[in-house]
């Protein structure tokens, strides 16, 4: 019989939301654990940093000199690099500060500055090493998760589908909150029609849950394939927002990607929307 | 003769929740120079709040934990909501009330089960992780996961989602619950009663170890019900304050070992968290709660730290007997939130977090950009204590073996009294001063 597959689960600057993805698993859980071995995952209380393993996954952005020894590490430790989440993905919602003045931040913040290692910016995994496979939201769920594992287990690479959000909410039959002007309805909803929904260019993978309960998408499971932000952005000045608000909206999550920058850059307040704080 | 001294390091501290570490010396059997040390990095939550939108926030504070975002929500909503929704309809503002309970008792019930099964409880039977536990005790950790997962189901039922929910806005819900939903999830809280009442059973009976502290116990209380989401700060020596007067009595300071902020409360460590929480409220559990409680050996208050899993179990108890009197004869509103109305001024929260009191600050200008923010979690309010606790717990150890204690128990025991108190110390390192102390 061959060796069960090595895992190991890694974490750096994050709420540990995605590690949870795991850990909520379940009686499945259990059952994980019969078809793999988890050898480094401290939250649950494996502690083996240095082992090698088949598969690494890697929670939070790299945001110390440390963690950057750390990373190349985890590299040459583990055959797979998989990061699990806004945070390890694309830097996450931390990343904002990448945006402002690090040093000017931490100064800010604590009386002691001194005590506390931070390099001034954070950084997606893929910054410093090669990743061989993403998996997206904020958080991931636990669905994703077992959709990877159950793929690698079959000795298949993980389906890496980043449709739009759209076409989740095509499929469940919702009603666009983006385009639909509603003609009924108390005079509140009528104030709070079209609503500015980041769908269009968000990955799909977490079911279209903000549609679901009727409010906009907020983008927390990042930039879908051909994304057009610029073009969105466009759409939302339509809906009466300034570009302050469109900038704030585009760079919320996923700050550090280039195609968001570049969108919210063309918006003419974008400098004042994050310098000015 | 010459003094020993022996250096212990725990450079990672397992089957907590972020990244900690424990440095201390056995200097000719005394403990010293004990450091509880966070080093997971700062995040500025704080700093990048400045400039949000006030509707931003719900969602902006929950990424500071993933274990209990509701918590975080519930606290941003309260204060926006005290400052932005002056004229709450008082119906709405029940169903509200009892609906936020209902969210907040899955995240409690969630949050504890994890606590007890995947974190605490290998500990008590000498693994090292509930994986490894559940090969010799499935049906312990089976149940575990079951109850963790009906909070979870709670949590979805009005959040959509169990980790970062999105169900939640200033000024309500965006949408209800469909009666469908509720029913299914009654059965499941109706299933996993005994469950729980086994749960407790069960850690009660357990010889857990005894550390008989002296320390100060603060909770929120009101005078409806065991507090979960509003009420007055206590302690069990006679502080009463409203949510506006805390920055008078706590205080925060920075310690060089540390990312995350110390609290005092008039210049002492205290508790937060389950045990404080029962210490001062117990007499307020549900009635099939407070009878379960009678049966067991343990009454409250009590000071004996390591008695605070059981505390967890008995808010479980607690919290589905809540959940299932809530959502009797659920009916939703026409519209599950009310309007804002934009003013410019300052608000603040309070809320009790499954660790404990956990409290925000928030000051808005007249368009509802957030000015400032400040927000205190529980464990950076439980770090002073949990080095007190470590301090006289290790001592105490050496003091009994002399000569004969080792190395690996005094680690073990280490962590043992870290994990009474679920610190969560990716909540606890992004956090902003009050003041500079001198």
């Amino acid at each position: 019989m061959m060796d069960k597959p090595r895992i190991a689960v890694h974490k750096f600057a994050s709420c540990d939301g995605c590690q949870l993805a795991f850990l909520n698993m379940g009686p499945e859980l259990l059952e994980l654990a019969n078809h793999v071995e988890i050898v480094h995952f401290v939250e649950a209380g494996m502690v083996a940093p240095d082992a090698e393993v088949d598969i690494a996954f890697v929670e939070g952005s790299v945001s110390t000199e440390e963690d950057i020894e750390r990373i190349h590490a985890i590299r040459k430790l583990s055959k797979q690099v998989i990061t699990i989440g806004a945070c390890a993905g694309s830097g996450g919602l931390q990343a904002l500060r990448n945006l402002a003045d690090g040093e000017q931040w931490l100064n800010e913040l604590y009386p002691q500055p001194q005590y506390i290692q931070s390099l001034n910016n954070t950084h997606p995994v893929k910054d410093y090493i090669k990743v061989d496979f993403e998996v997206w939201g904020c958080p991931v769920s636990t669905q994703q998760i077992k959709q990877v594992v159950t793929s690698l287990l079959l000795g298949a690479s993980p389906l890496q589908s980043k449709d739009k959000i759209c076409l989740e909410c095509k499929r469940q039959q919702r009603v666009c909150t983006l385009v639909t002007i509603p003609t009924t309805g108390t005079p509140k909803e009528l104030e709070n029609r079209q609503k500015a929904c980041l769908g269009p260019i968000t990955a799909a993978g977490c079911g279209a849950l903000c549609p679901s309960v009727g409010r906009a998408c907020y983008g927390c499971y990042g930039l879908a394939d051909n994304a057009e932000p610029a073009a969105l952005a466009r759409r939302f000045e339509g809906l009466g927002l300034v570009s302050k608000a469109i900038a704030q909206k585009l760079l919320l999550f996923h700050s550090h990607e280039d195609a968001l920058r570049r969108a919210a850059e063309n918006m003419s307040e974008t400098q004042e929307a994050f310098n000015g704080q | 003769m010459a003094s020993k001294t022996v250096p212990v390091r725990l450079p990672v501290l397992a089957r907590v929740e972020g990244e900690g570490a424990l440095e201390f010396a056995i200097r000719d059997g005394q403990i010293e120079d004990l450091q509880l040390r966070i080093f997971e990095p700062p995040r500025y939550f704080e700093k990048f709040l400045q400039g949000r939108h006030y509707s931003e926030v719900p969602d902006i504070v929950a990424r500071i934990c993933g274990i209990c975002p509701v918590a975080y929500q519930m606290t941003a909503v309260q204060a926006l909501e005290s400052l932005l929704v002056p004229d709450m309809p008082e119906e709405l503002a029940l169903w509200l009330n009892s609906m936020r309970q209902v969210l907040y008792c899955g995240e409690w019930i969630q949050s504890h089960a994890l606590h007890i099964h995947l974190l605490a409880a290998p500990d008590l039977f000498g693994f090292d992780s509930a994986i490894a536990m559940a090969k010799k005790y499935p049906d312990i950790v089976q149940r575990g996961v079951r109850l963790q997962a009906l909070g979870n189901d709670i949590i979805s039922l009005l959040g959509a989602r169990s980790v970062h929910p999105v169900g939640v806005k200033v000024g309500g819900f965006y949408k209800a619950p469909e009666t469908a939903q509720v029913d299914a999830l009654l059965e499941s809280l109706q299933a996993l009663t005994t469950e729980a009442e086994a749960l407790v059973q069960w850690l009660a009976a357990l010889e857990l170890p005894q550390s008989q502290q002296t320390f100060t116990s603060v909770s929120l209380h009101n005078n409806t019900g065991y507090a979960v989401y509003r009420g007055n700060i206590i302690s069990d020596q006679g502080l009463d304050i409203s949510t506006e007067e805390y920055p008078q009595y706590f205080s925060e300071f920075q310690a060089p070992q540390s990312t995350a902020f110390h609290a005092h409360l008039q210049g002492q460590p205290y508790l937060v968290g389950p045990l404080a929480r029962l210490n001062n409220n117990a007499a307020q559990l549900q009635p099939q709660t407070l009878t379960l409680l009678e049966s067991l050996p343990v009454q409250f208050p009590d000071n004996n730290m390591f008695n605070s899993i059981i505390a967890r179990a008995l808010e479980i108890h607690h919290c589905i007997i809540t959940a299932i009197a809530l959502l009797q004869n659920y009916q939703p509103p026409a519209q599950p939130w009310h309007p804002v109305t934009l003013q410019a001024g300052e608000c603040s929260g309070a809320t009790e977090a499954p660790r404990g009191l956990l409290w925000h600050y928030y000051k808005l200008d007249k368009a509802g950009n957030i000015v400032s923010a400040n927000i205190i979690p529980p464990t950076s309010q439980n770090q002073a204590r949990i080095e007190a606790d470590l301090q006289i717990t290790l001592q105490n150890y050496l003091l009994e073996k002399g000569e004969a204690y080792t190395e690996d128990r005094v680690r073990q025991l280490g962590e043992q009294v870290i994990r009474n108190y679920d610190p969560c110390i990716s909540c606890a390192t992004h956090f902003l001063r009050l003041k500079i102390h001198a």
